[in-house]
């Protein structure tokens, strides 16, 4: 294993994190501030509890996951997209540095940065809401898993794209739409059945319950169901690397 | 003779699109030369280093490095291989001390602060090391290309035009640079279309066309090969016509009947100068002045593809 080489690209990737902190960090806490200030204390006091939950509180897991994703896929989807635009990517190519080790220094450090915004993102609702965490450890294990899995499926989406509105669609266009649909704002008990029934197809459904049951216990489809999507998705996105990187697809020539 | 570092037999590439960039390459890199490979543009320069490096996947045959394919053994073979390559891709947004940090680690060497600090003096970088690289020059910012190249003490240096749109204090300074990096027994494979940098700098020359290697050659046999030399002589009082005993296809006479052009071949021992002066004084025929040019690389390159077109 070359570790200098998975070092130096996670260290590059991070470095690129903090100089652009206004962007990076800065924003995704700043815009979950707004959501709770609109939807936790202004509409949230009219809203009442969910099951037995007030509703500023209900809603900090489906934010967080909010964040999560869409910044997940757009931090490891821009980390191996630029090098490419800018023609840096020789360097990468011609080290010896296998897709393995360029994986693990890429959606690391995405990975990292991911998680990096989830905690602030909850030390913020704190300052909002207070809220306990009964399952500390399902928690911290949905927040890591949620992560890398999309951050797998960002660095996908960059191999992928090839100009820079490419790389806006999925996190733009998929995952806030599935996110909002997911249940963030609300329980999925309280659609109507036919409903309930559609929206168990929509993926992000089981991310929002599982996390959101490692919060408060209560979920809207079991928890080991919701593990178990978790780690289909991680599989998924680690089957789609091996075959990206075994095609060569789109990197070499 | 030195061992062969780079051994490249039978190399064919061939893209997605189905265009031929190389048509079967077969070339040996001794250990510690400097050999340049002249080419037209889309000749298969770039593509031939590409591969070698790993950026582009070959089609056909092999290539290996001090011993190792560079496919099966790409760890080893990378690791003593630096590009500096054509296009100045750069990280704008990095400093320089970091760029070449990041290149380093990149190729799995420990750090090592004095041997970077010892590149960046070797190419006057030292003193902006820590700015942007988006502040730098172009002729700057190729520094930093070579400063990253040499970041991890490379074996073998491959230099893609390397002085492509650089000023000539600069280039001057890279040919030194090369030079000093030959003397240190590091091989370097060059391409140019300065072919003045070539004739200045390499041991070997190659001249690749239409994906073909056409000739490699010492520098020195292949000047002495195919260069022609020229005598031109001024005359004393112009003529009209060259009179019937000086007649030959390689003697020329200007327009205004001013001068003599006399080719000959530089290898040949009977060259006809002596000849040809002879029957000038003969006739009683005076010259003000005698001057003798070698073709330069530029003339026999240029002969060279173009044989190869004609052929």
């Amino acid at each position: 294993m070359n570790w200098y080489g998975v070092r130096a690209i996670y260290r590059f990737e991070m470095n690129r994190t903090f100089r652009t902190i206004s962007q990076s960090l800065i924003a995704p806490v700043l815009s979950t501030s707004l959501y709770f200030v609109v939807f936790g204390t202004a509409i949230g006091n009219r809203v009442g509890d969910i099951d037995g939950v007030s509703y500023g509180a209900f809603i900090i897991p489906g934010l967080v996951m909010l964040s999560l994703l869409s910044e997940s896929v757009s931090n490891a989807s821009f980390g191996i997209y630029l090098p490419q635009w800018t023609g840096t990517i020789y360097e990468l190519l011609s080290a010896p540095v296998s897709y393995l080790e360029a994986v693990l220094g890429y959606v690391g450090a995405a990975t990292t940065k991911s998680v990096m915004i989830g905690a602030l993102i909850l030390a913020t609702a704190r300052l909002f809401v207070p809220y306990e965490i009964e399952h500390p450890v399902w928690m911290l294990g949905f927040l890591f898993l949620t992560a890398v899995s999309f951050s797998l499926l960002g660095f996908i989406i960059g191999l992928w794209a090839d100009d820079f509105q490419k790389l806006q669609i999925v996190p733009v266009m998929v995952l806030t739409p599935l996110t909002f649909l997911g249940g963030a704002f609300y329980s999925i008990e309280m659609l109507s059945p036919t409903w309930q029934k559609i929206a168990l197809l929509n993926p992000v459904v089981y991310l929002i319950s599982g996390f959101r049951w490692s919060f408060y216990g209560i979920s809207d489809v079991n928890v080991y169901v919701s593990l178990g999507a978790i780690s289909g998705f991680l599989f998924v996105g680690l089957a789609a690397v091996w075959w990206v990187f075994k095609t060569g697809w789109k990197l070499k020539k | 003779m030195t061992d062969a570092i780079l051994e490249i037999e039978g190399l064919e590439k061939t893209y997605a699109d189905g265009f031929s960039a190389l048509k079967g390459i077969d070339l040996s890199i001794r250990e510690g030369e400097i050999f340049a490979l002249l080419g037209p543009n889309g000749a298969g320069k770039t593509t031939l280093i590409n591969i070698i490096c790993g950026i582009v996947n070959l089609s056909k045959g092999s290539v290996r490095a001090a011993g190792h394919d560079v496919v099966r053994d790409f760890r080893k073979t990378r690791s003593m291989i630096g590009l500096v390559p054509q296009e100045l891709s750069t990280d704008s947004f990095e400093s320089v001390i970091a760029t070449m940090k990041f290149s380093r680690g990149l190729f799995g060497k420990p750090p090592n602060p004095a041997h970077l600090e010892q590149v960046l003096k070797d190419l006057s970088l030292w003193d902006k090391r820590n700015n942007k690289i988006i502040t730098l020059s172009g002729g700057m910012k190729r520094r930093v290309l070579i400063a990253k190249a040499l970041s991890h003490e490379p074996r073998i240096l491959f230099l893609d035009e390397p002085t492509a749109g650089v000023d000539v204090e600069l280039r001057h300074d890279m040919w030194k640079m090369v030079h000093g990096l030959r003397e240190r027994g590091v091989t370097i494979i060059l391409t140019t279309h300065y072919i003045e940098e070539a004739e200045e700098m390499a041991d070997r020359i190659g001249v690749i066309n239409k994906g073909s290697l056409i000739v490699v050659e010492d520098k020195e046999v292949l000047m002495r090969r195919l260069g022609k030399k020229q005598l031109t002589i001024r005359l004393g009082a112009p003529m009209s016509a060259l009179p019937d005993t000086l007649v030959s296809p390689d003697v020329e006479l200007s327009e205004d009947g001013t001068t003599l052009v006399y080719t000959y071949d530089s290898q040949k021992e009977e060259n006809g100068i002596c000849d040809l002066l002879k029957g000038l004084t003969d006739l009683g025929l005076e010259f003000a002045d005698l001057q003798s040019k070698e073709s330069s690389l530029e003339e026999i390159f240029v002969q060279l593809v173009r044989e190869e077109k004609t052929a």
